[in-house]
């Protein structure tokens, strides 16, 4: 089936372990003559979607990530890009029902995990037969996509000069004109390390459980935070050297003999051993060590996979990184500093300006790819 | 082993508690002539190591002076024998809780007499915060020594001179501890040491290393974030609590993701897709033993993953794991392990190692005695005086008391000489000296164990009866029982613990023990009178084969290499008959024998090979003394030089039960040669050399063989090897590949082994071996 032949509305569903990332399309070149041949389900849909900014007490429609005037398959219109978490998910498919989308004779595609995981109540529940897309292949097609595309008419990809100062810190857009090769650093809950040669030529290199899950569940557990904002606000109020052991707590200063740093950090949490040292540290210190530990831990193992698979650039993106400067800066250093400047660390806009992943976007260029 | 009288306030440290008191000679030996120390003071556990000379009694051998006498008296002994002190260097090692570091070193300060010495060398995170105490207790001088540097020399020590010192550790299989043999070259390798945080290095040769990477989680992030998590304190209660925990409860696994589909995707479902990815998304209450074991896995799997990934860019695949994150905990090893099976997919492999807590005050040691050049001697491990593996873990010996309060130990006595490999060896690489490993054969282990429990009366009778003089004799006995007995308990329940269990590594902790208790030679005078007795039967035993056709004389030599073998008082079998029938001759002895077909039976190979050009040289491992050496050994050799082949015949530098040392080789082979114009012009043309072999056991492992004999041999180009006797050709190198002919050949002496092999007691075994093109 194409997409093309396919009947609105046009949806796409990345389906993680903690979010699901939800675009649709909406279609701004309708006809007089479609508009009224449009059954009312159809257009009560796009209403819904397009009118709110909120659904239900989790759902959310990051507006200012909207793609507009976009031409998809001949059809010109808005992408819409709405998220919610994963256990919501019965209650979305319930929805689905009740509000009757298979009578709609639509395609409702899917990656993620979850694709797998809930097709079947897809199917028993909602009467809806998912189109299931292979998830790594709509990652790297759609950073590719979306770099072509661009944002809005802005550059897509981007790096940070000076990622350190806060002061000279800059965000410098970075023409990937050059693609391949590329390391694609995916961070959701887990994280998956992708090497990419070409547009069909890729593969899996490795992937670490250390993720954003991590940095979640972890801030739940040490602050009692109950959102990933909350999380992130905390820890950019915190101080992780009080947590951490850095070289210089242990060396007095540089550890010379090993060209280490004193600012390095020695042991992660490793202040923590002491009784003391525990009663005196705050719930931000806590969450800023947190994200500290899972950045640079994904940081060292994106750079041994760099440096083993012999590519220098390394492209970040995944919903750990949505308003997560500290995280993304952390990463352009560390990557700078230890290779010595061989490695360029990119982020993805849609990252970088806020809200939603990349795994959305890369999901739109798979929907095209397949489908079209 | 030993323990002190107190319990310690666990393994914090942090009170220092003065109300032990430690068993003095059990712990600190040898402090009265103690130098040289060297202490590595870590989170927990302080690590003391020191140089003492020991004095051994041992039995030299000496001839008569026979000058001006042209006939000897028939009731005169060949040669006399002499106890006499000799002082040997010895390394101590002692690990103890740092909370007992305060009363030690209060021991040390008053037990140490003749010492010269005026500085210590202190590594490890505690020193600093030691110093002073060190320096006011023991009036010495703290010198401060780096860390990495002092691991990795500990690690290329240990490496080289501990057989069986670095292990894989496999949980569910039986054993769990599988031993390496030791390289021939152990460079280059990566060290992984895990302490708070992760350090790895490469080490390329003994004075080069470099620090190629890290990372900041490790046993302090474990430690620090499971206390905030658990509120459990100390780091071995977290461990313990991770054993207990599920971490699937915490973990978001691939199948929470998928559902059930991870299968029909060929993606396995347990496998962590986020650590604590659960309870983020999860309103609930975890438990404490749930969030440990996430924990442990979340840092295990990291480390593995890193490990591999530079173990991968530096093209390594042998990765020693360390530090007190790994130090003697069955639960990390385990985690550490499958991690790196994951992430290489089998292509590297974790390594641990026996004495890795010990890695940091080795090399500080021997930082500060490097004017004693101790890298250029062998050191060998006293199994007497060392401690085994986990003897301090509770998860493994929960009859044994807690940790806090268990002192380890380890001692490792300098060899004479250095020891090389054997250069026939066809890989010494893959070089195994012993034939069954008894770790994993349970029904050999309990078999050979039982055997040695039941052959201790005997030894301790003949120890006794050794020393007719000595007034403690039997008090010494005593205590060599005791010592050996618990030894052989501790193998009943830990058969890893000192490396791979062997016939060999039984027979040598024996030999070790009695060595303790200053039995240096039970054998010296029963290895005398039957040498004088097998001397006055040479020449008769000569003519007799003299007077036979070439190809009967080949059989009879050959019959009589196996006949002197069934002498052997190692064998309990034949110890009955000789205690009881002192009389029991050489043709007895050769009647004794299996016919042919022998068990094991290439002498019809052999034979035709006798009808080809001689050999060039041959090296001939001797066994027994009395019968074996002379009426066995020395026609069989004749014989070679007579074909124009060289010998070079080589015997244990020290005594260990009736097997022939060196020394009295020597004055065996002098005693000969005055009898035999063969044997005495070949030595004097040095067509006939003797050697030693640079061990002191029964058995024989080709890996470990002193430097001048593998010179001699690279030299005179050998070209054929015997190996003679059930320790050295059964035991061990049944199954040696040699790059030149071989000859293995022994009496099954020992009724089960016998039946093990499919034959009977006095079965034999001759195998002739020619390395394949």
């Amino acid at each position: 089936m194409k997409l093309k032949d396919a009947f609105f509305p046009w949806f796409g569903l990345d389906i993680g372990g903690t979010l699901v990332k939800l675009v649709y399309f909406e279609p701004k070149d309708i006809t007089a003559e479609e508009e009224e041949e449009e059954v009312e389900s159809l257009k009560s849909i796009r209403k819904y979607l397009t009118s709110n900014v909120a659904y239900g007490s989790t759902g959310i429609r990051d507006v200012h990530l909207e793609l507009k005037d976009l031409t998809l398959c001949g059809r010109k219109g808005n992408l819409h890009f709405i998220r919610f978490p994963t256990h919501d998910m019965p209650a979305f498919i319930q929805m689905g029902r009740d509000k009757n989308f298979s009578s709609l004779h639509t395609v409702f595609c899917a990656t993620g995990g979850g694709a797998y995981k809930f097709e079947q109540d897809f199917l028993t529940i909602g009467d809806l037969q998912l189109c299931k897309l292979d998830e790594l292949d709509c990652l790297i097609k759609g950073i590719l996509y979306i770099d072509s595309v661009g944002f809005n008419g802005r550059s897509q990809c981007y790096y940070f000069e000076n990622p350190a100062d806060c002061e000279k810190c800059q965000k410098l857009p970075f023409d990937l004109k050059n693609p391949y090769p590329l390391l694609l650093v995916n961070i959701g809950s887990g994280v998956s390390i992708l090497a990419v040669y070409s547009k069909d030529n890729y593969k899996r290199v490795t992937g670490t459980s250390l993720g954003g899950g991590t940095f979640f569940g972890l801030c739940c557990l040490l602050t009692g935070c109950t959102t990933f904002e909350e999380a992130l606000e905390m820890a950019s109020r915190g101080d992780s050297t009080k947590v951490d052991k850095l070289v210089r707590d242990i060396y007095g200063g540089d550890y010379e003999r090993f060209g280490l740093p004193g600012w390095a950090v020695a042991s992660s949490f490793g202040n923590m051993m002491s009784k003391e040292k525990r009663e005196a540290v705050s719930k931000e210190d806590l969450a800023r060590a947190t994200l500290i530990t899972i950045t640079n831990n994904i940081g060292s193992i994106a750079r041994m996979c760099a440096l083993n698979e012999n590519i220098n650039q390394v492209v970040f993106v995944g919903n750990f990184l949505r308003i997560n400067t500290i995280a993304m800066r952390l990463l352009a250093y560390a990557l700078d500093y230890w290779s010595k400047g061989q490695l360029k660390a990119l982020f993805s806009e849609h990252e970088v300006s806020g809200v939603i992943s990349c795994d959305m976007l890369t999901f739109i260029k798979g929907m095209l790819f397949t489908l079209c | 082993m030993a323990e002190c009288g107190a319990s310690g306030s666990g393994s914090s440290g942090d009170s220092l508690d003065k109300s032990i008191t430690l068993p003095p000679d059990e712990i600190f030996r040898n402090l009265e002539n103690a130098k040289r120390f060297a202490i590595d003071i870590g989170g927990s556990l302080t690590k003391l190591a020191y140089y003492s000379t020991v004095q051994h009694k041992v039995a030299k051998v000496r001839s008569f002076d026979h000058s001006g006498k042209d006939t000897e008296q028939d009731h005169e002994p060949p040669y006399e024998i002499s106890v006499q002190e000799e002082v040997t260097a010895r390394l101590h090692f002692v690990k103890f809780e740092n909370t007992y570091i305060e009363a030690c070193l209060d021991f040390i300060k008053d037990h140490l007499v003749n010492t010269e010495t005026k500085v210590i060398q202190a590594t490890g995170g505690g020193a600093y915060k030691f110093k002073d105490l060190i320096e006011e207790k023991l009036q010495l001088k703290v010198d401060k020594e780096d860390v990495m540097t002092c691991l990795i020399k500990g690690c290329n020590f240990v490496l080289k001179n501990i057989p069986h010192e670095a292990f894989v550790y496999q949980k569910d299989s039986d054993p769990e501890f599988r031993f390496q043999t030791n390289h021939p070259n152990i460079f280059p390798y990566l060290l992984v040491n895990i302490g708070s945080g992760v350090s790895i290095v490469k080490v390329e040769t003994e004075d080069r290393f470099e620090w190629i990477g890290g990372s900041s989680i490790g046993g302090g992030t474990f430690w620090g974030l499971g206390a905030l998590l658990t509120k459990t304190k100390k780091f071995d209660e977290l461990l313990q609590l991770a054993s207990r925990g599920q971490h699937t409860n915490v973990d978001m696994l691939v199948q929470d993701i998928y559902g059930g589909a991870h299968e029909t995707l060929g993606l396995s479902g347990n496998l962590i897709a986020s650590s604590f990815g659960k309870s983020a998304t999860a309103d609930q209450e975890f438990s404490k033993e749930d969030m440990a074991k996430s924990l442990l896995h979340m840092i295990s799997n990291d480390i593995g993953q890193l490990a591999c990934l530079y173990a991968r860019l530096h093209c390594l695949d042998r990765v020693y794991f360390g530090g007190f994150f790994i130090r003697g905990h069955p639960v990390t090893m385990r985690t550490i392990t499958y991690s790196i099976n994951f992430f290489s997919k089998g292509e590297v492999q974790a390594l641990f190692l026996r004495h890795e807590g010990y890695l940091g005050a080795i090399g500080a040691f021997l930082k500060g005695a490097e004017q004693d050049n101790p890298n250029q001697y062998s050191w060998g491990e006293n199994y007497a005086g060392s401690s085994g593996l986990m003897s301090s873990s509770p998860e493994l010996c929960p009859t044994q008391r807690a940790r806090s309060g268990t002192f380890d130990l380890l001692e490792m006595d300098r060899l004479e000489r250095p020891l090389v490999n054997l250069p026939l060896l066809l890989d010494p690489s893959s070089y195994v000296p012993d034939t069954v490993d008894l770790t994993d054969d349970a029904l050999a282990r309990k078999y050979w164990l039982t055997c040695f429990e039941e052959a201790l009366d005997g030894v301790v009778k003949r120890a006794v009866a050794s020393q007719p003089g000595s007034v403690d004799a039997a008090e010494r006995a005593e205590k060599f029982r005791q010592k050996y007995w618990n030894k052989l308990q501790t193998l009943r329940h830990q058969p890893f613990a000192y490396g791979t269990l062997t016939v060999r590594s039984l027979l040598d902790t024996r030999e070790h023990c009695l060595n303790e208790f200053n039995f240096p030679d039970p054998y010296s005078k029963v290895k005398q009178k039957d040498n004088g007795v097998a001397l006055k039967c040479f020449q008769r035993v000569v003519s007799a084969l003299d007077a036979l056709d070439w190809e009967e004389r080949q059989l009879a030599l050959v019959k009589g290499l196996l006949a002197g073998n069934v002498f052997d008082w190692g064998a309990k079998a034949v110890s009955d008959v000789l205690e009881s029938d002192p009389q029991f001759g050489f043709e007895e002895a050769k009647k004794k024998l299996q016919e042919r077909p022998w068990l094991v039976d290439s002498y019809g190979k052999w034979l035709q090979r006798l009808k080809g050009p001689p050999h060039k040289c041959a090296l001939i491992f001797a066994d027994n003394s009395g019968v074996d050496v002379i009426l066995g050994v020395f026609p069989f050799v004749r014989e070679l030089l007579s074909r124009g082949t060289e010998v070079i015949l080589a015997c244990n530098s020290g005594p260990a039960l009736n097997d022939v040392t060196y020394s009295e080789s020597l004055i065996v082979a002098e005693r000969i040669a005055a009898m035999d114009p063969v044997i005495h012009s070949a030595l004097r043309e040095e067509r006939l050399l003797l050697v030693q072999t640079g061990s002191s056991s029964p058995c024989l492992d080709l890996s470990r063989l002193d430097k001048g004999l593998a010179v001699l041999v690279r030299e005179r180009g050998a070209d054929l090897v015997v190996i003679e006797g059930m320790g050295r050709a059964v035991h061990t190198n049944y199954h040696a590949a040699l790059c030149c002919e071989s000859l293995k050949l022994a009496v099954i002496k020992n009724s089960w082994l016998a039946e093990r092999l499919g034959g009977q007691l006095f079965s034999v075994i001759f195998k002739y071996e020619v390395p394949a093109e």
